[in-house]
């Protein structure tokens, strides 16, 4: 048991990048335990999957063909019967809204630890795993006992594998217990349309949790208007009805890659940062210096935005 | 139908803080309900007024010190609370989501819930994970990141949707009994009325060891040790404009002209 075990995503079609990504992860990680890459493709076009995810580095992949979305209890049954198969050292899962739909049942029901959302994983006869608290103020390295463990890897850590790899390809011979099955997906929803679309905008002023007030957001309209720009937000602003859903920018709203994003009293959230790190430029104002919002921010303006904007406006008016 | 909703009490740091150790300095750190849990709270509380749940029990792990957020919970409309501590539980710096789990579970035995509700993560040490563990070890269906519940209780199903990356809403029916763990934006929390802060004072929170619930300390051990902590250095390289309002907002307008997106 010195392998590591890397579940696959993807959703309605498509393998997302989180596949990509927990292959590098994996196999940094096969490379510490010294043992061998294996990956699980798990429902939907697993041939297709299997042979895209087969790239530089994979040594096994698993394909379990039944049905066509993620669905939990299939995935449950399934990873714990991989992992009865592979015994890994590691049990590695995409940190994902899916990934977190199963990964925690599959630790319990096989009584391994569990750490969640790594940015970063190392073994040396020990497991170490470096991950974030209290909003990504601060960042912690925790040692876990124990000679097996389940990691869920958060997105964008990991660059994404490349290459071709020579992984063989095999079917895993595996039927879920049916009765076990209590959730049925029945359907898909798109979320957010409607009258603006702000991954075609070229500027987007966006608004956080600094606007305190929902009456305090004509102010900010006052700049968008003066500017030309489009609005957009962060994830609370949406949550407290001020704006529609299609106005949000992040991991579970859009992702918006503008000339311009004016970021303003947004602290920067990884789930914000997620859906705008690739604008041409950033532009910050916050109140606090130490907002992770400026981490990645070309220009930015440490100071109350009630202060700033109305000057901001009248340099456009 | 009975409604057990789980709430944490998370502390938030304030903008400046110092790190002491494997933790953060207790005068840097504020309490308040875990803002996920206080949508549970709301849709336990929603679901009682209308008529589906007759009964909305609140549970925590933590000191006595958390009597004051589940109270929160009870204000907002919660029926009775049950507080699990345990001196056990004072020593690890980082309880493990499995502890977490089995702690819960043992509440669920006791109390029978056909629904739990819990917060998609803690503000704090942000697993994500509590909700769906607790249902593997209690043997409940589940789903995580719900974004809107519609219970079918003579079914038997929650139709719920989950909130997945990218706009993209997942339909799922779950059967019941199930553990639900629920995402901010779902429902509108109240804010705790008077009368209700009121009333809070009168419901009972009990207390309960792991004596009492049938546990021993060894269930609760962490595999988890925190080693380090410390503040991510930061990357910034972006160019602060200082100044007056109207100096840095001035040279902030400079840069949208120069980028064209702005005259």
């Amino acid at each position: 048991m010195t392998d590591v075990l890397a579940v696959t995503e993807h959703r309605r079609g498509d393998l997302r990048d989180e596949s990509f990504e927990v292959i590098s992860a994996g196999r940094e990680l096969a490379d510490d335990t010294g043992g061998e890459l294996h990956l699980a493709v798990i429902s939907g076009e697993v041939e297709e999957f299997a042979e895209s995810v087969n790239r530089e580095g994979v040594d096994h992949v698993h394909t379990v063909e039944y049905g066509e979305e993620f669905n939990h209890d299939v995935y449950t049954q399934a990873v714990e019967a991989l992992y009865d198969e592979v015994d890994p050292t590691v049990l590695l899962v995409p940190n994902s809204v899916n990934g977190l739909d199963y990964a925690p049942a599959v630790a319990n029901a096989l009584d391994l630890p569990l750490v969640t959302d790594a940015v970063g994983v190392e073994y040396d006869d020990t497991l170490v795993v470096t991950r974030e608290m209290y909003g990504s103020k601060v960042e912690t390295t925790v040692e876990v006992e124990g000679d097996s463990f389940v990691v869920t890897t958060r997105g964008a850590e990991w660059p994404q594998a490349e290459g071709v790899g020579d992984a063989d390809v095999s079917a895993f011979d595996f039927q879920p217990d049916e009765s076990e099955v209590g959730s049925t997906v029945t359907g898909f929803e798109e979320v957010g349309g409607g009258d603006v679309d702000i991954s075609e905008a070229d500027f987007l002023v966006s608004i956080g949790r600094g606007i305190e007030e929902e009456d305090n957001l004509p102010l900010i309209e006052d700049l968008v208007e003066a500017t030309d720009a489009t609005l957009s937000s962060s994830r609370p602003i949406v949550d407290n009805g001020w704006l529609a859903k299609n106005r949000q920018v992040g991991q579970s709203g859009k992702v918006v890659t503008p000339d311009v994003y004016l970021a303003i009293g947004i602290s920067g959230a990884v789930q914000h940062v997620a859906g705008m790190k690739g604008s041409d430029t950033i532009i910050a104002v916050n109140t606090d210096p130490n907002a992770p919002i400026f981490d990645i921010a070309d220009y930015g303006i440490v100071g109350d935005l009630f202060e700033v904007v109305p000057e901001l406006i009248e340099e456009f008016e | 139908m009975k409604v057990l909703v789980t709430v944490k009490e998370v502390a938030e740091l304030a903008d400046d803080f110092e790190v002491e150790g494997t933790e953060v300095a207790d005068r840097y750190l504020e309490y308040d309900l875990n803002e996920w849990d206080d949508y549970a709270v709301e849709e336990g509380v929603q679901l009682s007024e209308d008529g589906v749940a007759d009964e909305v029990v609140s549970v925590t792990i933590g000191p006595e010190r958390a009597d004051e957020t589940i109270r929160m919970a009870l204000a907002k409309g919660a029926d009775r609370a049950v507080r699990v501590w345990d001196d056990a539980l004072e020593e690890p710096d980082l309880l493990d989501v499995e502890a977490k789990a089995k702690i819960l579970a043992a509440v669920v035995e006791e109390e029978e819930p056909d629904l739990v509700l819990t917060g998609v993560q803690a503000g704090d040490d942000a697993f994500g994970a509590t909700g769906v563990a607790l249902a593997d070890a209690i043997g409940y269906e589940w789903a995580a990141v719900v974004n809107s519940l519609d219970l079918d209780a003579d079914e038997g199903v929650a139709h719920v949707r989950r909130e997945l990356e990218g706009g993209v809403e997942e339909l799922t029916d779950v059967d019941v009994p199930a553990v639900l763990t629920i995402q901010t934006g779902i429902n509108e929390p109240r804010y705790a009325s008077l009368r209700g802060i009121r009333q809070a004072q009168s419901k009972e929170i009990a207390p309960k060891t792991l004596d009492d619930l049938g546990l021993d300390a060894a269930a609760v051990e962490s595999d988890l040790t925190l080693t380090e902590m410390y503040e991510p250095e930061s990357e910034s390289d972006a160019e602060i404009f200082e100044g007056s309002a109207e100096e840095s907002a001035g040279k902030l307008a400079d840069v949208l002209r120069e980028k064209g997106v702005a005259e």
